[in-house]
């Protein structure tokens, strides 16, 4: 079948309940939470006007038991999905784990909100990577479209290594906007993601089994190590999924970082998220006024994209890592990542840290031109000024 | 060993085994003996969720399983919810649930993954109306973790976070009427079991696997390790504990209450019966005794009168 896509303006929240429903998913169980709400509402409706098949629905009473419904149900053998955001984050975080102990390819949209107190409830990345040590993979969406690609494209990731996925969007900038998405007529779907394969199901009854006894230290350190060689094996999974996604559909996601006019680049802007899309503006503007710069987009932090950062690191003097995140104590979490996959190797850029836009704090064109005005002054000096600089601080 | 056909056709009870030798649990366990009951009533098409509690233990470890069933090890205070999205699943891929012919999808869960920590999933599971049937067995505290009170400890019983001393501290509260909760949430049907009376069990266990929507047991399971009780005497306490009305047998069925043991004729035995074999109430002191005896009247009395208001 040609492809002809499916143009519709949706929100972010509106384009994740479509790839669910495109995705086939069996078993929703969610909890509502701003700015994640209009998901699973939207799913609601598509089960109330009959548009889904053989989709369970289960408004369960908190987001634990939203994760741990989803865990029972992928366990017995169903495609499951929910969504989710800040506290309702950290509420699931128990069962994060055991999603991906229990190797179960669930697949989540986080909404990246901030944590409170203070309440906020607009757009930070520490909720979804404060659950980076949790066997998840995470997806980070650059806008409306990549959080329907995301899904679909973690659905196929997620059940080829049996693990779960988590797709970020951020708060309100994507989920609450919208915009143009090419959606997929649901043969195509079908072709790039068939039904779903378990490893194991609960409902295999001649073979009985029981999944998550008691591991004993003569085999606990083995599980782990498998979870970290399923990790490794995504790495090519995601390559190779996101190749075929862009043979079958048009847009390439082969990359773990996509690359935005870097080739000639002396510094990047290295990000993860929305913020991405701003940054790419910055570089056309900046590109016009004689800089030489470019934007490297972190889409899979987990599994990390350590050869792709080695390879841009190789070739630039300098990278802005912009967090929008803070991992108290230390410094941005992408920034703190990126530096510990160079340590051991001979690619060593100058790369200075930009706490941004924390709490749905603006961040515009102009923040990434000073940006850039600083950071060729480090790199002409040879010498950083500070570190970590938390950007809009009020002084 | 064999059971010749004349004996088999006598029993009231299941004759296959489908809980292996070899499980972990302590001697005189009395949740081993129901989890063995549970498995003679359902049969191996049952889908199993335990969460954190002795029972994890006792089904054994990687690679091992005690169950001849599909078993999944749950989170603490995840039962509710987990037995929903197992349900969920099996209806979404058009299998039979429940029913004679269905799958059993059964919460095995401890007082506290029920009373306690696990109540919030357990009143959503209920409140849901899922097809599967949520089993707590009741051994009156957190026996995993080495005896620490849960809301289903008893009145006067020492723990070792409500210890006897010499400001004479014990458990302050009586135990929390789980079932009442579940029933306020008017389920199709639930009902209180004891190991000591199989036959009851099971047929209980089978009412709850013919009717639609969730179903509930509460199931008196003593426990020799932490009740301080002699291995042999845990059916005998049991029996005790239905004996004093301490923990009387009933059936809420769709509004009507039944009781099935003890008679509401008989006046029930005193309580220091099922208390002095017992090493948990030693600390206890004759007016303790007497509240205990007091409450213990005066739950009975309610049941009586709800069963006579509503039979
Ligand atoms: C979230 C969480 N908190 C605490 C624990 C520790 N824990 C494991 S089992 C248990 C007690 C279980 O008691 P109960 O449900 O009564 O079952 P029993 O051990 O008596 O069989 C506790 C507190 C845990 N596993 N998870
Ligand atoms: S501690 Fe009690 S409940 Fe746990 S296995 Fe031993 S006897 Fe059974």
């Amino acid at each position: 079948m040609e492809y002809k896509p499916i143009r519709k303006v949706v929100s972010g929240n509106y384009a994740a309940a479509y790839a669910a429903k495109h995705a086939r998913v069996e078993v929703v169980a969610a909890y509502p939470i701003t700015p994640q709400t209009s998901i699973i509402e939207k799913i609601a409706e598509f089960i109330a006007n009959g548009e889904v098949e053989n989709l369970q629905y289960v408004a369960v009473e908190s987001e634990h038991s939203a994760m741990a419904a989803c865990i029972g149900a992928s366990a017995a053998g169903a495609r499951a999905f929910t969504a989710t955001s800040a506290q309702g984050l950290a509420l699931m975080h128990e069962m994060l784990h055991w999603a991906s102990g229990a190797r179960l390819p669930i697949v989540m949209v986080n909404v990246n909100r901030a944590m409170a107190p203070p309440w906020s409830v607009w757009d930070d990345q520490t909720d979804s990577l404060a659950q980076r040590d949790t066997g998840w993979m995470q997806f980070y969406a650059e806008n409306n479209q990549e959080v329907y690609d995301g899904v679909l494209m973690s659905f196929k990731v997620a059940e080829t290594v049996n693990l779960p996925a988590m797709v970020v969007e951020s708060a309100f900038i994507l989920s609450h906007t919208y915009d143009i998405v090419e959606m997929i007529p649901q043969e195509l779907v079908d072709e790039f993601l068939p039904p779903r394969k378990p490893l194991y199901t609960l409902t295999d009854f001649d073979k009985p089994f029981s999944v998550g006894a008691l591991g004993t230290p003569a085999d606990y350190y083995e599980f782990r190590y498998k979870i970290e060689k399923a990790m490794e094996e995504a790495r090519e999974v995601i390559r190779k999924v996101g190749k075929e996604f862009g043979e079958m559909f048009g847009r390439d996601y082969s990359q773990m970082i996509e690359l935005y006019r870097t080739d000639d680049a002396d510094f990047v802007f290295m990000g993860m998220g929305s913020l991405m899309g701003t940054v790419k503006q910055a570089v056309d503007v900046l590109r016009e006024e004689g800089y030489k710069v470019g934007a490297a987009k972190v889409r899979w932090f987990r599994p990390f994209p350590k050869d792709e950062l080695y390879e841009l690191a190789k070739n630039v003097k300098g990278i802005a890592v912009l967090d929008r995140n803070f991992s108290f104590g230390q410094e941005g979490i992408l920034f703190n990542e990126a530096k510990g996959v160079l340590y051991n190797t001979d690619a060593h850029p100058i790369m200075k840290n930009y706490i941004v836009g924390l709490g749905g704090r603006d961040f515009t064109v102009n923040d990434v031109k000073k940006i850039a005005d600083n950071m060729k002054a480090i790199i002409e000096k040879g010498e950083l000024d500070v570190e970590v600089d938390w950007y809009h601080l009020k002084r | 060993m064999e059971i010749p056909e004349n004996v088999k056709k006598r029993l009231s009870i299941p004759a296959e085994e489908h809980f292996y030798a070899g499980h972990t649990a302590c001697q005189g366990c009395g949740a081993s003996l129901g989890l063995r009951y549970v498995l003679k009533a359902y049969g191996k098409k049952t889908i199993f969720a335990i969460p954190a509690c002795c029972s994890t233990i006792i089904a054994g470890p990687w690679p091992y399983s005690a169950l001849d069933a599909n078993l999944f090890h749950t989170a603490f205070e995840t039962t509710g919810a987990v037995i929903s999205g197992i349900e969920a699943a099996l209806k979404a891929k058009g299998y039979k649930v429940k029913g004679e012919d269905g799958i059993m999808v059964v919460g095995w869960a401890g007082d506290g993954g029920t009373a306690d920590i696990g109540l919030q999933a357990l009143s959503g599971f209920l409140e849901r109306g899922h097809d599967a049937v949520y089993i707590m067995y009741d051994n009156e505290a957190y026996m995993n973790t080495g005896i620490q009170r849960s809301g289903s400890t008893p009145y006067g019983a020492w723990t070792t976070n409500t210890p006897g001393g010499k400001k004479h501290f014990l458990e302050k509260r009586h135990k929390k009427k789980v079932i009442d909760i579940v029933i306020a949430h008017e389920i199709p049907y639930a009902a209180t079991a004891s190991i000591a009376y199989p036959e009851d069990f099971i047929r209980k266990l089978k009412k709850a696997q013919k009717t639609p929507g969730p179903s509930f047991i509460q199931l008196f399971a003593p426990c020799p390790t932490g009740w301080r009780s002699p291995t042999d005497k845990s059916i005998e306490l049991a029996r005790l504990a239905v004996q004093t009305a301490y923990f009387p047998l009933f059936e809420y069925e769709n509004g009507r209450y039944k009781i099935n043991m003890p008679s509401t004729k008989k006046e029930p035995k005193p309580i220091e019966e099922f208390l002095k074999l017992q090493g948990r109430f030693k600390y206890m002191t004759k007016e303790d005794i007497e509240i205990l005896q007091q409450w213990v009247l005066h739950e009975w009395e309610k049941l009586k009168k709800l069963a006579e208001v509503f039979g």
